[in-house]
Parts: C-alpha cells; structure tokens; sequence
C-alpha cells in the first residue's frame, strides 16, 4: 500500500503541506476563502528545532494503537488506510492518548481527525503535491 | 552614516486580500524581507533588503506576492541614468569595487537573434524526425589528417581521444564553492543520464562524484586548486582554464568563509583562506608555454583524454584560437562576454569581451585558412539561451556548446544576479546547509534532463526543417544562416548573407 513518507534531509521548515493539509480538508474550492483569518488545525505537523525539520502525520500503521484503542469503532482500517467515522466517535481521545507519533489531534467540531491521505478529497494526498522540495513522498515501500 | 541614498530597487507588492498568513515568504528568505507584525497581524517586508529572487513569489500557495521595480525615478537623464548616479552613490558610502554576478546584462547586440533560419521547400524535401532518424551525436577532439592503412590494406587505428556527445551540450565550469553540493550532484547526474558532460570548474572534485567521472570534464586553472593525479584521472577529459567570459583577463577570489569543511578538502587548501585564482596562469606567457602544460597533462593522463584549452572571446580571438590549435590542445572553447559568474567586478563583467557570435565566426574562419580546423573541436558559451542559439553556433562553426546559466536556471536560478552574497535562496550559489537543502538533486537533475531532451527534440525538428539529418551536416554550413538588420561589416565577419539575397 503507498503510504506517506517524510524525509527530514529535504523538508524545508516551510510548513506549506500544513496549509494545503488544511485547505484539503476544508471542503473549500478557494484556498484563500478556506484559510484566510483563521488559525488552521492541519492533520500533518512540523516538528523542528535546532535547523532540523520534518512533517508528522499518521503512519497507517498495520497493527495500529489507536484501532484497537477505539471504544466504539470510529477508527477502522479500510484497505489499510486508518479513517475515522466522525459520527461515530465520542471524543474520549483515548486514539490521541495510545498514538506513537502524535499524528491524531482534536477536530474543531469536538471529535478527532487525523490523515486519510486524501482519499476522500483529491486521491492523492494535498502535502505531498504542495511540498516544494519532495521532501514529503506517497509510495509503496516495504512495510518495516 | 546616518543618511542612506538609495532607495530600494525593488518594492514587494503584497495583495493583503489573498495573504493568509501561513509566514513561507518569512521561513523562505534568507534575506529576511518579510515578517509578521503581530501587533496588527500582518506580513510585512522590508523593500530595501529584496534581491528580486523570486523564492516567496514562487512558494507563496495564494499568490499574494509580487515583486516590481520600484518607479521611484530621479529627474530623467539619458546620461546619468538612475543606475549610474546609485553606482556612484555605493561607491561613495563603501569605497569598494562594485561587484555583480551572472552575464553581462547590457544592452549590447545578441547576434543570435538577428540570425534566421533556412527551411527547405519544394526542391529539396524537409525530414519529419518523428520518422525518419536524426543524428545529433557528435564527437570532440583532434580529427585524423589521413587514413592510414598497414602492410595488408587494413585500416590503421590512428584517432586520437575523442569525447562523445549524444547533444552537442555541455554543462560549462561551475566549481564547488561557488555553487553548492546539491547543484553539482545534479549536474553530474544529468550528465550521466544524458550521455555529455559537465565541468568541475576550479574547485576540485568532491569524493563523492569520482563515480561520476566517465562525464566529467575536470578544470586546471591558474589557481590549480583541487588538482592531483586522482583528479585528472578521474575525468573524461581536461580543461586549461586560461579565461572566462564574464572576467576576462582576471582571476578569482572564492572567500575565506565559504571554504569550509568539504570545500576546503576539495580544493587542497587550509579551512578560511580565501581562494585566489590569479590572473594569469605563472608559468604561461606564450603558446610554448601552454604546449608545455597541454602535454605535461596529456603525460599525467597517459594520452587517453582530449585536452581543452578555455579562453575568454576577446578582441584577437582568432589569432590566439589559431596558436591553441597549434599547441596541442584537442579542444578550444570560447567563452562570450555574456558568459556567467559567480562573482565579478561590475566593470570588467559589463566592458570587457566580445559577442561570442562575432568570436566563434571568426575563429572558424581563421582555422579553416590556416588549414588547422581539424586539429581541434570548438566548443562555445557564454549565453546559449536555447536550442535554436544552439542550431545557430553549429551553423556558425562550433562542434558543441556549453551552457551554465540556462543550466542554473533549469535548477531554480531566477538571475536575481547575486550569487556573491553567498546568500542563494534557492540552494544554489551558497554554502549555508540550510539554504542549500533547497535543492534536491533528485528534482534538480531531472529539471535538467527535461531540458536538455526538449532542446534535443527541437534541434531535431530545425534540423529536419531544413532538410538535415546530422548534426555533422550542419556544421559550419553558413548557408543555413541569413542575417537581418545588420551591417556589411558584421555580414562579413559572421559570414553570413543578408536575409533576400
């Protein structure tokens, strides 16, 4: 399955995947209307310091933590790809809590969210098109 | 000094409707244009500090940036124009020699684009190189005088080292230094996947891209940085560096702080010592002299590599082209005064030279009375901006071109023109780890293989246009060639008709 990977030799700082993150996720058609005057709360996150850098998002793990943490079956692996069914989650957080790598946080709407990849917007995933610099790549490796 | 008298050449327009305030402008400038007020939450730039690169109008995802000349004018004057009184203002304040980088920006006449094309029609059919083959291979160095043959009728072996070219294309010297790891990383590996070259240029070549060396082209210069039996082993071929277009007639400087850590190894000197290539080369005072280094190198290389010898195009180029082909060098290459730099004082970049056009004209005419054309190739640069200058140089006598600054364009390069603040935004003529990450080679080298292969299909389809399937068939054939608007004097140097006759 191609998943999401990050190589931090490449990634800029420039945090532009959090912005198309976010617009991808807006259901909005124009990027300004989606992010103008708001604070974004994307699904993918730089983390950086001391001039290191690099982008965190959901791994779609195989054994994943947080499906198995899931109290009532709003995480669910479909075709490998961990989504989440919004009206289906109570907001206990417990998926925020037994993550590794910190790549699901709090929706606005009260419940989580984390990446899908892009499945259900363009199909392939906003971050990955809009990183200058491919620091941020979508292919199939070899599970480790 | 309390008073500044410069204003800012460049204004960043920023369309704050757009703007959302991501901050890539601010994170993307080394410069440090930009940042975000906080006390009125917005992007806010600072005009005077604009080099005009580009970098946060090409990264910024709304396209809320622009950057204009400013219109800020002093009382018109043909004579003292804005740049000339700002020169002597920045002259004044620092008491320095004014520095530039990349070609010369006048406006001097580009020859190339007064050249035309032919086509063929009715008489002689054109070629469709979609179906028919075109050969745009061809060969670099020394061509045999004679076919010699043994006791029994066979052919005798008698060619010497020759470079192969699958495009008449090279990419022209760029050292470690004055550009940075991951634009010689892409350079080396478009090279290779293209079947040409590219030039080391006078810094050595890093560890890393000896496995590199079957298409690199390794530079001596008057500095002699970098070089040992290794190195002009390593290579394809050997280039003398007696000049370069944008500078002729003086040397470089490559700073003390950007020889750091690797760039210090490669060029076998000690870490902050500033690198100066002197003007001349010490021990070249006459065409014997450079004989001497020509064959000492040829020594060193076991006669196995073509050996070039690079001058800069000025006023007596044809006679001194006329002597390196006599000294034993295999290749010449002519540097027009458009050619690049990483670093060069403004006057001389902007002065001194001549239009590679006029220099390659009169050097194959010169070669070809003097019956001494096939003892070398010419190859030349300095400002091929596509491949119709390319058609063009072949028409006019070269056997191949070099290209640099439409390489480092390839790569990002915007000809913001100051590659000597060490301070590239788009990683490629800087040191700082952070700015040259901005680079990825992986990007980089296929940006300019694109380039290179679309170049090659268009050569193609001129080619084909005018009813030629080699390249070999072009060269020199100055038939192929009309000029328009210009003058007897120019028509006979080029030696070309005026367009209708």
């Amino acid at each position: 399955m191609k998943r999401i990977y990050v190589n931090e030799k490449w990634c800029l700082g420039c945090h532009l995947c959090e912005y198309y993150c976010a617009f991808a996720n807006s259901g909005q058609q124009d990027m300004i209307k989606a992010l103008k005057d708001i604070q974004i709360n994307p699904r993918i996150r730089i983390e950086e310091q001391n001039g290191i850098s690099f982008a965190v998002s959901c791994r779609h793990c195989e054994e994943p933590l947080c499906v198995k943490g899931c109290i009532t079956g709003a995480l669910t692996m479909h075709e490998g790809v961990i989504v989440v069914d919004q009206s289906k989650c109570v907001g206990c957080y417990t998926c925020i809590l037994s993550c590794p790598y910190g790549a699901i946080m709090p929706a606005e709407e009260g419940v989580i969210q984390k990446c899908e990849l892009c499945m259900e917007n363009s199909g392939s995933p906003a971050c990955v098109t809009g990183c200058p610099n491919q620091a941020i790549i979508y292919e199939e490796r070899e599970y480790v | 000094m309390s008073i500044d008298f410069l204003y800012p050449e460049y204004e960043v327009i920023r369309n704050l409707d757009r703007c959302i305030l991501c901050r890539a402008c601010e994170r993307q400038c080394a410069n440090d244009v930009h940042h975000l007020d906080t006390d009125i939450d917005r992007m806010v730039s600072d005009d005077a500090k604009c080099v005009n690169c580009h970098r946060c109008v090409s990264l910024c995802p709304t396209r809320a940036l622009k950057i204009v000349k400013t219109d800020h004018t002093f009382k018109t004057n043909s004579n003292w124009t804005g740049e000339s009184i700002t020169e002597i203002y920045r002259q004044a304040a620092t008491g320095g020699v004014l520095l530039a980088s990349m070609g010369n920006p006048k406006d001097f006449p580009v020859y190339f684009d007064k050249v035309l094309l032919n086509a063929s029609q009715v008489t002689n059919p054109s070629i469709d190189p979609l179906r028919e083959p075109m050969e745009t291979k061809v060969f670099l160095g020394k061509k045999p005088q004679k076919i010699e043959r043994d006791r029994a009728g066979k052919l005798i072996n008698n060619l010497e080292p020759n470079l192969e070219l699958s495009v008449p294309v090279m990419f022209s010297a760029m050292s470690y230094g004055s550009i940075s790891y991951n634009a010689h990383e892409s350079l080396a590996r478009a090279a290779e996947e293209l079947g040409v070259y590219y030039n080391t240029g006078e810094g050595g070549l890093h560890n890393d891209f000896y496995k590199y060396g079957k298409n690199t082209i390794v530079q001596v210069a008057s500095g002699r940085f970098g070089v040992h039996k290794d190195y002009l082993q390593a290579a394809a071929a050997v280039e003398i560096k007696m000049g370069q277009g944008a500078k002729p007639g003086i040397g470089g400087h490559l700073p003390g702080t950007k020889i750091v850590g690797d760039i210090s190894r490669t060029r076998m000197i000690p870490e902050g010592t500033d690198a100066i290539s002197p003007s001349p080369h010490h021990d070249i005072y006459s065409i014997e002299d450079l004989r001497q280094l020509v064959y000492s190198l040829k020594e060193a290389t076991a006669y196995t590599k073509p050996v070039i010898v690079k001058i800069a195009a000025v006023h007596n180029v044809a006679a001194i082209a006329s002597g390196i082909a006599r000294s034993g060098a295999d290749i010449i290459s002519i540097d027009g005064f458009r050619g690049g730099t990483g670093s060069a004082p403004t006057r001389i970049r902007d002065n001194v030279g001549i239009p590679i056009e006029l220099a390659l004209a009169s050097v194959d005419q010169r070669l070809r009375e003097e019956g001494i054309r096939g003892n070398v190739s010419i190859v030349v640069g300095g400002s091929i901006r596509n491949s119709a200058d390319i058609v063009k140089a072949i028409g006019l006598g070269a056997d191949a071109v070099y290209i640099a600054t439409a390489a480092l364009l390839a790569l990002g390069c915007h000809l913001c023109r100051t590659c000597h603040y060490g301070k590239c935004n788009w990683g490629i003529a800087t040191q700082q780890p952070e700015l040259v990450k901005r680079l990825n080679p992986d990007m980089g080298f296929q940006r300019l293989v694109n380039m290179v292969r679309a170049w090659q299909h268009e050569i193609k389809e001129m080619m084909g246009g005018m009813g030629i399937n080699s390249i070999e068939a072009l060269k020199g054939n100055r038939l192929m060639l009309r000029g328009v608007g210009l003058n007897e004097k120019e028509l006979e140097i080029l030696g070309i008709k005026h367009a209708g006759e």
